[in-house]
């Protein structure tokens, strides 16, 4: 298990570029991930590497493609100091745990990482750092295993407007 | 209660006030979807168990990326979104309508007041006519489509206040550009940004369509720019219905805002976005004589008339560059008329321009115009990330249509002001 490092602002055209937009398969998706970015990543990925980005992860287009062709590469946790909007919603739908780290950057690359979500920690390395909680809202999306999966669970919806 | 605009939306549609940051499971006057995006919504929509979207007249669905289709993948796509519409009787815009958020807008689809998603990050575009409109993923759009609602935090509020009268060939887009250059491109994350102030309040639509589209660029949910008269008189020019509106939605200057940004627009020179950061915004003067290889003129930030007319202003009765390529591409097909109708067109051609029918063009680097490694292009989009329009060794700037008419004549990037 690797961590594969990324630095601030990647934007999700680098993680999957316009061009392979008609794909909707993960593991298709998977091979042009970060395809003329970061070329070692689609070949090299394994089952259980974690990404580990700085800032603004995920920025730009609201592609779910993007999370779609990381968890095709068998990534299911994504680590950075902070997440662009659309992308942390996208992956929580798609089932790609997004963990808000301030200290993201410490970790570097081929460190061993292991994930405490529910515990509100991670550790790096032998080092412990902590991790924001997961939105109350968020979570019961998780816990359904995705927001396809949460819909199944909808009898009435709870509207404000009640 | 004081409220932001994004707060007085919320509560105008809830059982309740509701203030920054609280969640809740929200109706959506309007979901739009598009080729790229909207297949796998759909299947997403299905997945969930849908059988008939919420309300047909609420979905918006168009094609605008690869048109006509660019490759047989596409054409596949195109098909299922014809078959979907179809069967579920929304009305279609096929592929000769244009790009979504200009078409969503100028169709009458969205209103002041509304609560709107689209399956497209430039979604927030339509703040422009005072609606809280937010770019929203595939599977977040089959729950859309499903239920009619989604769950939204109500995010905090950036108010932008824009004073000061804009300079000859200096406009929305310089603006727009500077207020990233100062915010960053993730200093409005999980927030709306609000824009107000003399020089908002005197804007046409246009302009704040551009704005309002970047919000986006500043990692912002949304863009608003309160309605007005402005407003009410381009709905009425579109034969909008305007009575969805129902509260007062002027936000108050004493409303909680997690910043308040004054903005002087007086002596703003011409921005440019330098590669490959949208918040990498220099003044013109800094990056003038950068060769380019390609001008792209168009997409939802600046593909409307009034951005061509601005291009045609500078460029005269002059020719564009015989050295590089300029493509022109409304951004809807009635934008083009306009564009015709005014002579514009033809104008451009004469002067060497390649002129593309309504879509997003070279914006994603999709369906053509795309750039060689070393390449360089000048673009009016939103977005010079690397490899958006092409090589990941190619580079684009950012810019407005007076800077890209500019500097597509003399083949370097060219301060606007100093074309006579
Ligand atoms: S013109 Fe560009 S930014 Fe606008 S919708 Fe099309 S691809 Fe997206």
């Amino acid at each position: 298990m690797r961590v594969w490092k990324f630095g601030d602002d990647v934007d999700t055209d680098a993680i999957i570029p316009g061009r392979f937009l008609t794909i909707y398969d993960p593991a298709e998706l998977a091979t042009h991930a970060f395809e003329g970015t970061r070329d070692d990543f689609a070949p090299e990925a394994e089952e259980g590497d974690i990404i580990v980005g700085g800032r603004n992860f995920g920025c730009g287009s609201s592609r779910e493609h993007a999370p779609l062709a990381i968890k095709g590469a068998g990534i299911t946790v994504v680590i950075a100091r902070s997440f662009a909007r659309i992308f942390y919603r996208n992956c929580i739908n798609t089932g790609v745990l997004p963990v808000i780290c301030p200290d993201a950057e410490t970790i570097r690359e081929g460190d061993t990482v292991e994930v405490f979500p529910d515990e509100g920690y991670l550790i790096a390395n032998g080092v412990r750092h902590d991790i924001e909680p997961v939105p109350a809202f968020m979570q019961k999306i998780i816990a359904a295993g995705g927001l396809v999966e949460y819909a199944h669970t909808i009898e009435e919806l709870e509207l404000c407007t009640k | 209660m004081s409220a932001t605009i994004t707060e007085k939306i919320f509560s105008g549609r809830c059982a309740r006030e509701v203030c920054a940051g609280d969640v809740m499971m929200a109706p959506v006057d309007a979901a739009m979807i598009h080729d790229i995006t909207g297949p796998l919504a759909i299947d997403k929509f299905v997945e969930m168990g849908g059988k008939r979207v919420f309300d047909p007249a609420k979905v918006i669905l168009l094609f605008d990326h690869q048109v006509p289709a660019d490759s047989i993948p596409a054409a596949q796509n195109h098909v299922m979104m014809r078959r979907f519409a179809e069967e579920q009787g929304i009305l279609n815009y096929d592929v000769h309508e244009g790009v979504c958020h200009q078409v969503a807008v100028e169709k009458g689809r969205v209103l002041p007041g509304d609560i709107v998603v689209g399956s497209d990050s430039h979604t927030c575009t339509y703040g422009a006519v005072g609606a809280f409109a937010t770019g929203i993923g595939s599977t977040d759009m089959g729950f859309a489509l499903r239920f009619g609602a989604l769950y939204f935090r109500i995010p905090e509020s950036i108010r932008a206040e824009v004073n000061g009268t804009f300079a000859p060939r200096v406009g929305a887009k310089d603006l727009v550009l500077s207020i990233i250059g100062d915010l960053g491109a993730d200093g409005a994350t999980y927030r709306a940004v609000e824009f107000t102030g003399p020089a908002m309040e005197v804007m046409d639509m246009p302009g704040r369509m551009t704005c309002c589209n970047m919000a986006i660029e500043m990692g912002g949910k949304a863009g608003i720019v309160p309605p007005d008269e402005t407003t009410r008189a381009y709905l009425a020019a579109i034969g909008a219905r305007t009575t969805r509106q129902k509260e007062n939605i002027t936000p108050d200057d004493d409303a909680v805002y997690a910043a308040w940004k004054d903005y002087e627009v007086t002596d703003l020179a011409p921005k440019v976005a330098v590669p490959h950061n949208v918040d990498n915004v220099v003044d013109v003067t800094a990056v003038a004589g950068t060769e380019v290889n390609q001008v792209f003129i168009g997409s939802c930030t600046n593909g409307r008339y009034e951005d061509f007319m601005e291009a045609a202003e500078v460029l005269g009765d002059q020719s564009f560059s015989p050295d590089i390529r300029v493509i022109i591409v409304p951004a809807s097909r009635s934008e083009y008329l306009k564009t015709l109708r005014a002579g514009l067109i033809e104008r451009f051609v004469e002067a060497g321009a390649i002129v593309e029918g309504p879509s997003c063009g070279p914006c994603m680097g999709g369906a053509f115009g795309l750039l060689a490694p070393g390449e360089v292009s000048l673009s009016t989009s939103n977005r010079n990330f690397r490899g958006r329009q092409g090589s990941t060794e190619a580079e684009v700037y950012l810019c407005s249509p007076a800077t890209a008419a500019a500097s597509a004549i003399s083949g370097v990037i060219t301060d606007p002001r100093e074309v006579a």
